[in-house]
């Protein structure tokens, strides 16, 4: 098992360098380049000058060099200077990252703890009224925009009713590790992990529910009723087992996808996160930034998946490797 | 006489198809003795699995209608609750299914699957029951149980899979089993080797047999007793001798006239014409079978079929069994077998 994930890690250092080639050249190929946002809208700068702020910068040295420098740098964590916040990238990151990996991290739980119970009543009690209704949310859920139906929370909760914040992540005048600090956060979290959540379900409801109604006509269920084992427990000791796994094996994929896929709940709740910044970086030409976050999200989806391969072998023994 | 394990009265199991009920068992009535192998043999589709799940109440209680009476123990089956139910199934009935590539679960180890009955029908303490599921594995021929019990399905090949199955039917020693097909989906030795397992079984357990099968090989070795059915109805009933020596129905007839035997090469094996019809085109009125037998004149078919006991204990549906003949047994009558083939 330790050398199987061992084996796996190693794997991705090529995955990895490959991946920031591909970023590298494709933020090479973008037009415009990082001067082009910082100074070429200013007035008081000349041509000149900014042809010599390229030169300084290196930025009319060959591809690869500049991949070299990059990539050296990258690997010890300094993915350069912001242009628009004038800080390094990593702190600039570092800042946000938090935000991000709660607000997913709780949209995840929230998402699971709706849809496994509903998934499984729903597979359960196949064409009752409580199955009709759950596939009703989902279709509902399903067919719902992700940005309007945040709007609409938006609008509903905090403007009309005003239970929570319109915006942020936390009221920064409250000092940090008091209850009163985990209160605020958790109020600026709400919004944004239920509008995630009550939508994000869908997914995880629909499959459940078809492999549950799937497994419950296979032969080994049949066998454990011939048992005699009760009714309830054919599900928890025989369905379910069978109908969880492939759950839990998209249980990395999952909130690789929520990590890299909230830029629109974190741009309509003006959250500072990750994908706020990403969407911010690329309308103002922040080179350094979007290739940093494009180059974190992309490492994450590799480790969503090494996560779902260890998952998966940890609870199918039929490719549990020795 | 010995006591009857189970007795089988009038049994009509439906399914329910787009709203309309259409029976599969269609009126059956079998009786199994303590330490008997009652055989229920007939083609794919007549009814025999369907008989069995519906001793057991596998079937979908929404989309299935069981009528008449399973009578066990004093109680009748199909009129119990479902944990009353649960009671019953697994600890003295047990069942031994067709695919063992799929009846076991996949992520349990056999050790708990074989437990797995003993945990609601017996009061036993962990290591007690690890104990028994050890000594059952051996029983059924499993050599390294230690091993075996420790192990996924997915590790085991078929014929030990079966074995599996056999051992998880036998865990709280039922009086009465119930094996469908057991050895279809087994390849020719390893069939032989758990035909032999369980005859050796039987002996030393004495336990009432159900034996589903379409192979009459396995009937003539095993069977006390066979039940012939077709399209839902048990259409002849004999002692296994008998049915064998002197068959009577057309359609047991002509099963056993389908066995391609090695004596006389170079004879056309025999066929029986058309198909068993699907049960939403079956003609429930006058002989079943008529339809595939069509040189028999109607007027030899009962128009309501009745069972007779043509002979002591041995019993045969419709009176169409005095008059039938194979039509190339008969030199004369080519012409009447042309126009029927």
């Amino acid at each position: 098992m330790l050398k199987f994930i061992l084996r796996r890690s190693l794997l991705m250092i090529p995955q990895l360098i490959l991946l920031s080639l591909i970023i590298f050249m494709l933020s090479k190929a973008m037009p415009g380049d990082a001067v082009t946002g910082a100074f070429m809208s200013n007035p008081n700068v000349s041509q000149e000058q900014v042809e010599k702020i390229r030169e300084k910068l290196g930025l009319n040295d060959p591809w690869y060099e500049q991949y070299g420098r990059w990539i050296g740098k990258a690997v010890q964590g300094d993915f350069g200077q912001s242009y628009v916040h004038k800080q390094p990238v990593t702190s600039l990151l570092a800042g946000r990252i938090e935000n991000t990996v709660l607000l997913s991290l709780f949209t995840a739980i929230v998402i699971y703890l709706l849809a496994i119970p509903l998934g499984i009543v729903a597979g359960r009690w196949t064409d009752t009224w409580a199955d009709k209704m759950i596939v009703t949310y989902n279709y509902f859920a399903f067919a719902t925009p992700l940005f309007i139906f945040a709007l609409l929370m938006l609008f509903l909760f905090s403007f009309i009713l005003g239970w929570f914040p319109i915006g942020g992540s936390g009221n920064i005048r409250i000092d940090p590790g008091s209850w009163e600090y985990i209160v605020d956060r958790a109020k600026h979290l709400f919004l944004p992990v239920m509008s995630g959540a009550l939508i994000g379900t869908y997914g995880t409801i629909q499959y459940l529910r078809n492999d549950i109604i799937d497994q419950k006509i296979k032969d080994y269920v049949k066998t454990a009723r011939s048992k005699g084992v009760p009714e309830g427990k054919v599900y928890t000791r025989h369905i379910l087992r069978n109908s969880l796994l492939p759950i839990a094996a998209f249980l990395g994929y999952e909130i690789t996808g929520l990590i890299s896929g909230s830029i629109f709940i974190e741009s309509i709740y003006s959250y500072p996160g990750l994908g706020q910044l990403f969407l911010q970086s690329i309308s103002q030409r922040d080179f350094t930034v979007v290739t940093a976050l494009v180059m974190v999200s992309g490492a994450a989806v590799i480790i969503g998946t090494l996560l779902s391969d260890i998952i998966l072998s940890i609870v199918d023994p039929r490719i549990r490797i020795e | 006489m010995k006591n009857p394990v189970l007795e089988i009265k009038d049994l009509r199991t439906s399914f329910n198809i787009k709203g309309d009920y259409y029976a599969a068992v269609d009126g059956v009535s079998i009786t199994v003795h303590e330490n008997e192998v009652v055989a229920i043999v007939g083609e794919s589709g007549c009814g025999k699995s369907a008989l069995a799940l519906s001793v057991m109440g596998l079937h979908d209680r929404k989309s299935t209608k069981l009528d008449g009476q399973v009578n066990f123990n004093g109680q009748n089956l199909l009129t119990l609750t479902r944990s009353r139910l649960d009671k019953v199934r697994g600890k003295d009935i047990g069942m031994i299914f067709q695919d063992p590539m799929t009846a076991l679960n996949p992520l349990a180890i056999i050790g708990r699957q074989i437990e797995e009955p003993m945990d609601y029908h017996m009061k036993l303490s962990a290591s007690e029951k690890k104990k028994r599921t050890l000594e059952l594995l051996r029983r059924v021929g499993i050599k390294n149980e230690q091993r075996v019990y420790e192990q996924y399905p997915h590790e085991l090949s078929g014929g030990m899979r079966q074995r599996v199955v056999i051992a998880i039917a036998l865990a709280c020693d039922p009086v009465l089993l119930l094996a469908d097909e057991p050895t279809t989906a087994l390849d020719v030795t390893i069939q032989a080797q758990i035909m032999d397992l369980m005859k050796e079984l039987q002996n030393q357990m004495k336990t009432g047999i159900i034996l589903i099968t379409h192979d009459l090989g396995v009937v003539a070795e095993m069977a006390d007793r066979v039940v012939v059915m077709y399209a839902g109805e048990v259409v002849e009933i004999a002692d296994v001798k008998d049915l064998f020596e002197n068959p009577l129905h057309p359609y047991t007839r002509s099963l056993l006239n389908s066995i391609p035997s090695n004596m006389e090469g170079k004879e056309k094996l025999h066929v029986i014409d058309g198909i068993v019809p699907s049960i939403q085109n079956l003609d429930r009125k006058g002989c079943r079978f008529a339809p595939r037998i069509a040189w028999i004149p109607e007027e030899d078919h009962e128009e309501i079929p009745e069972m007779h006991e043509a002979a002591p204990n041995h019993f045969v549906r419709c009176s169409c069994y005095k008059t039938f003949y194979f039509p190339e047994d008969r030199v004369g009558e080519r012409e009447y077998v042309a126009t029927n083939s």
